[in-house]
């Protein structure tokens, strides 16, 4: 793991006034993964959208984690569903012009 | 600067008590929050709405005063002067705030900062914690010609120029990002991304399935019958087909290679299939006429 791409743990806590403990819950919780490289904490900056929206939900919706885990697996559904709807949308386009 | 039901907006009556309202605005929250509502603009300014109207109504002082001027501010003279004392001690404070990207909380209505001044913060805004831009979504109108190839675009969005290179075999409806062309960070923090969804016309002859292309390519009837070869179009120029003895109307004949190229794939293309329709003739000479009887007869 390229460590230019890691984000520390006590950055994140830092910079978004969270305890360390909110992190290890995400981890728990499978919603992040925390690396450890020499004694550090880290996470994958690519996840740090994903930090801010599970923030977010939480501070602004009061939502708890299991609340969090299942938005995100109904979000990535939709998201799943909307892409299928685009390519059918696509083959439907390719029948109608036979007709 | 129309007056803002900040009751309606809750659907609350204007007798509610915190504890209403609080329910309220959460239930509403829950229900337009931009991160539950992606690329819904209309949920956005809901949320915004909402967030104003729950600032308003939850602080008892505001709530006072906007159940005192709200419909009538204009006349409220007593207000007007205490507005502009407001305005002066905190010109200069609004830029300070953070919030988080993806959204703007605090783009409150003019009536909003009339009524309570720009510099007004909710306190749990008030960190000055570093957050990345909000992301942009555009859409990018191209025809299948168009991605056949890789190509550069200079598009703008927001007022900024981006030097673009699509790449070739984009599908229609993919959403492509761009990081960080979405806007600036808050307090220094990364830029947001720049979503792009393709909007592909076709309108060629070709139909177009994944990386598959489709065509169609009529035949006479001697050729279908006795074969030989035709020419077609493909997607990048003409190819010489081989049409066997006894085509029968409607075979389908795959071109390997052909096809659309693969998003991201260099060098691999899908495959392209034609169909066969073969066209009786509309016409016949007497002596076409005499032949067919003929052949009709050996049978």
């Amino acid at each position: 793991m390229n460590q230019e791409n890691l984000v520390s743990l006590p950055v994140l806590c830092h910079h978004y006034k969270m305890e360390m403990s909110f992190f290890n819950d995400l981890n728990d919780y499978g919603l992040i993964e925390i690396y450890a490289l020499e004694e550090t904490y880290y996470v994958h900056k690519e996840r740090i959208v994903d930090i801010e929206k599970i923030i977010r939900l939480h501070q602004e919706l009061n939502l708890n984690l299991e609340g969090i885990d299942t938005v995100f697996n109904l979000l990535r559904r939709i998201e799943n569903l909307t892409s299928e709807i685009n390519s059918l949308k696509n083959r439907l386009h390719r029948f109608e012009g036979d007709q | 600067m129309a007056f803002i039901d900040y009751y309606k907006i809750l659907g609350v009556d204007k007798n509610a008590s915190e504890a209403e309202i609080k329910k309220a605005y959460r239930k509403l929250a829950r229900k337009y929050h931009p991160d539950l509502n992606p690329n819904d603009k209309e949920a956005e300014l809901k949320f915004k709405q909402l967030n104003e109207a729950n600032e308003v109504l939850s602080n008892s002082e505001f709530r006072q005063k906007y159940d005192k001027y709200g419909e009538h501010w204009k006349e409220g003279e007593a207000y007007e002067e205490a507005r502009r004392q407001q305005q002066q001690q905190q010109k200069g404070s609004r830029q300070q705030q953070a919030d988080f990207g993806g959204y703007d909380s605090r783009d409150y209505s003019d009536f909003f900062e009339s009524m309570f001044g720009s510099g007004f913060s909710d306190s749990r805004h008030r960190s000055h914690a570093r957050f990345r831009g909000q992301d942009y979504n555009a859409q990018l109108k191209l025809n299948l010609r168009d991605v056949y190839n890789a190509h550069k675009q200079v598009l703008t969005v927001n007022g900024k120029t981006i030097r673009l290179t699509i790449p070739s075999g984009v599908a229609n409806g993919q959403i492509i990002k761009i990081k960080g062309k979405g806007g600036k960070g808050i307090n220094g923090g990364p830029p947001g991304d720049l979503y792009i969804e393709f909007n592909i016309e076709n309108n060629t002859n070709f139909k177009r399935d994944g990386d598959n292309l489709y065509t169609d390519v009529n035949l006479d009837l001697y050729k279908a019958i006795l074969g030989g070869a035709v020419t077609i179009d493909t997607f990048d120029g003409k190819v010489k087909l081989t049409v066997k003895p006894l085509t029968q109307n409607g075979t389908k004949v795959k071109l390997k290679g052909k096809g659309f190229p693969k998003y991201k794939q260099e060098g691999q293309y899908g495959d392209l299939y034609v169909t066969f329709n073969v066209n009786l003739p509309s016409k016949l000479s007497k002596e076409e006429k005499e032949l067919f009887e003929k052949l009709s007869k050996l049978k």
